[in-house]
């Protein structure tokens, strides 16, 4: 990566004064690679590393999913319906510190006056909670059989964000939603990489007439609502398919989506770096076809499509979250974002069952973290910014 | 002017006639037709149907028929009749269906494009002029949020701030006494109050694209030479930032409308979902849920008609804003 010629491309800028550091600086700068040259714009980038950080948290969650959630996604507490977040407390009732957390179990009584159901802490009775615990046996990434977990109760029980109306634990739930929602971002986002490139590819490469038709393709797609047309067609899966079959067709669909943009910038960049030097530097070498492209033209790129990627991962899993949200896409037993969401549909979920309403939290959190990575990638990608 | 116009207006039906064709695929892709349909009903309410009368009914409607056949006379019917077929499950034509609601999705868009482009024209100016200001960040981090959340997400939120705070919902779009009253003025002005909800739900992210836009363009034109010039000349500020820079920079910000447009219609239905709107979103949903294909391809038409008469006018207004565009320059 060392040849790449970009760093120096860089238009002369005013030389500090001729210290041995700053010189030290400078030839650091101009033998960087150019990953090296991303990595050192990107560190700069407040809000992106904080980005980054968030969404290594996400990714974690996505793949320790089985251990860190206390119980499987479908396991029930049968007398804990729709079963408000219960508290960790270190300090008990008579104001004593146990390092050990602990919760309490919930009672529900009817206010004699209003009429109103209070809940209250039934503080005689302390559930401890440990860690590495043996709980619900569960089959990681579906290989190990395993039943330990990250943290649980031995007595009672423990739903730090409530429980659903079936009594099973939104955590979990929300948990594995994670890792569904994720992969089919990822999945999805794969399927446009490899349209955009081939399609863009085509588009820069033959130019002409083809190149003319796919442009005016493209912009016919960018006009219209995409998604009211990509609900249309989610509608007209047959209704007997299996929920994997589901799956695996809405990731398709989501992945036919977001291609355009990315067609666009492959195109845009093959033709104009055609033209540059280094590319008829690399001809009149003798260099052939494929050699330019693999060893010049997609290095070159490449860190283009990479922030285009990460811009759009936030459509993908936002298409996802609103098709199975309206109960289009996703459907139960497949656990996702938009399919925790169904709850919450309505006013009277929201005024009774505040807490169905945190995976809006998960996924505004994640959107929010990867428009900031994806901001500061692109300024990292931009050889002409330092 | 006349020949850009009219370029325009030729790249405008040949997609409208794209469009048609793809909604008239995601009508056909349902498995069965609306003679399976029918029978069904009829077999639900206890009438003895045999596949001969399926068949015969199939042939009766031109079902059987090849697709490019049908597809013909499905949208002669729509431009020349305005008949867009029977909805399966309200029993009743699509047109008379979609006329009571039409009207409300579009005064919502043309609500939210206003509300869009008010708001973000003079907040980008201000977050421009008065760069790393307090406000100017204030500006950055609604912006950040809004264009983060979907606006259903905005929306559900809204309504659980609504319902969990004031303890009132902030759904619907009209009081209760006046959503069965015929029009009048009262009714109209009732509409309004409760219209800016949605508005600004559905055009935050909008609103928050618009403002760096404009923040950005004006930071741009601002220090350049011709606004030294004009400051020289004893220009007052407010008169000089408007009659030059703004005007420049209003440029990128009029060939978005389509864009904006475009969002808005897509995230329209969803929004009325949320908040129980009496538009064609919630019709949309329940169309498409229950496989209801006239009704669903009537409204996505509708949708796509109005993203692209929009695209239309917001080529239009560029080339009024724009000389270079109106002779035919490229920028």
């Amino acid at each position: 990566m060392t040849q790449i010629t970009e760093a120096i491309d860089i238009a002369p800028r005013p030389l500090p004064p001729p210290s041995g550091i700053a010189q030290e600086m400078e030839n650091r700068y101009y033998t960087a690679s150019q990953f090296q040259l991303m990595w050192w714009k990107f560190k700069k980038h407040r809000l992106a590393l904080i980005g980054s950080v968030l969404l290594g948290f996400f990714v974690f969650i996505a793949v320790f999913a089985e251990f860190l959630s206390p119980y499987t996604p479908t396991a029930r507490t049968p007398d804990y319906l729709f079963g408000r977040p219960q508290v960790l407390h270190f300090v008990d009732a008579e104001g004593k510190f146990h390092l050990r957390p602990f919760t309490y179990a919930l009672t529900a009584a009817m206010d004699p006056k209003t009429f109103l159901l209070s809940v209250k802490e039934d503080t005689s009775q302390p559930w401890p909670v440990y860690f590495w615990i043996k709980g619900d046996p569960y089959k990681m990434w579906g290989v190990i059989n395993s039943d330990r977990h990250l943290f649980g109760v031995k007595e009672g029980h423990l739903h730090l964000l409530g429980t659903d109306q079936l009594g099973r634990d939104l955590l979990s739930r929300l948990f594995h939603a994670t890792r569904t929602s994720l992969t089919i971002g990822v999945v999805g986002l794969f399927i446009s990489f490899f349209l955009g490139l081939i399609i863009g590819g085509i588009s820069g490469f033959f130019g002409g007439g083809i190149d003319d038709a796919i442009q005016r393709f493209i912009e016919f797609i960018r006009s219209i609502p995409t998604l009211p047309l990509w609900m249309a067609m989610a509608a007209a899966l047959p209704k007997e398919w299996s929920p994997q079959r589901v799956y695996f067709t809405i990731t398709i669909l989501l992945g036919l989506l977001g291609w355009t943009h990315l067609a666009r910038r492959v195109r845009g960049k093959l033709l104009s770096l055609r033209e540059e030097d280094f590319v008829v530097a690399a001809r009149i070498a003798g260099s052939s076809d494929a050699r330019i492209i693999a060893r010049h033209l997609l290095p070159s790129f490449l860190s283009y499509i990479i922030v285009d990627l990460s811009i759009s991962f936030p459509y993908m899993i936002l298409a996802e979250t609103s098709l199975s949200f309206i109960g289009l896409g996703l459907r139960a037993p497949v656990i996702s974002w938009g399919v925790l969401l169904q709850n919450a549909q309505n006013i009277q979920a929201i005024a009774l069952y505040p807490w169905l309403f945190t995976p809006v939290a998960f996924v505004i959190v994640s959107v929010m973290a990867f428009s900031f990575v994806g901001d500061g990638m692109r300024d990292a990608a931009d050889p002409y910014s330092r | 002017m006349a020949k850009y116009l009219l370029q325009r207006l030729i790249i405008m039906i040949v997609m409208l006639a794209a469009l048609s064709v793809i909604v008239f695929i995601t009508i056909e892709l349902p498995p069965g037709d609306y003679a399976d349909r029918r029978a069904l009903d009829m077999r639900s309410q206890g009438v003895l149907v045999t596949q001969q009368d399926v068949v015969a009914m199939r042939h009766q409607l031109g079902l059987d028929r090849p697709w490019y056949v049908r597809y013909v006379t499905w949208i002669t019917n729509i431009i020349f009749h305005g008949n867009f077929g029977i909805s399966f499950g309200l029993h009743r034509p699509v047109a008379d269906v979609l006329g009571e609601r039409v009207g409300l999705t579009v005064l919502l868009a043309i609500a939210t494009i206003i509300f869009t482009y008010g708001l973000a024209i003079p907040i980008g100016i201000y977050s421009a002029i008065r760069q790393y200001s307090l406000g100017d960040y204030a500006a950055t981090i609604i912006g950040y949020f809004g264009m983060a959340t979907p606006s259903f997400m905005l929306a559900l939120i809204l309504l659980y701030f609504s319902v969990m705070v004031f303890n009132n919902s902030v759904g619907g779009l009209f009081s209760s006494q006046y959503s069965e009253a015929p029009w009048s003025w009262p009714k109209f002005v009732d509409l309004l109050r409760h219209l800016w909800v949605p508005a600004l739900v559905l055009g935050l992210a909008g609103t928050a694209f618009e403002i760096r836009t404009m923040r950005a363009t004006l930071l741009d034109e601002k220090n350049k030479l011709y606004v030294t010039a004009a400051r020289a000349k004893g220009l007052p500020e407010w008169k000089l930032l408007l009659k030059y820079p703004v005007r420049v920079a209003l440029n990128p910000i009029a060939s978005t409308i389509g864009w904006e447009l475009t969002a808005i219609i897509a995230g329209a239905p969803l929004v009325s979902f949320v908040l129980a709107l009496p538009d064609t979103g919630p019709l949309f949903l329940r169309a498409l849920l229950d496989q209801d294909v006239y009704l669903s391809g009537a409204i996505l038409l509708m949708y796509a008609t109005l993203t692209i008469l929009g695209t239309f006018l917001s080529d239009v207004l560029l080339a009024m804003l724009d000389p270079r565009i109106r002779y035919g320059e490229r920028v």
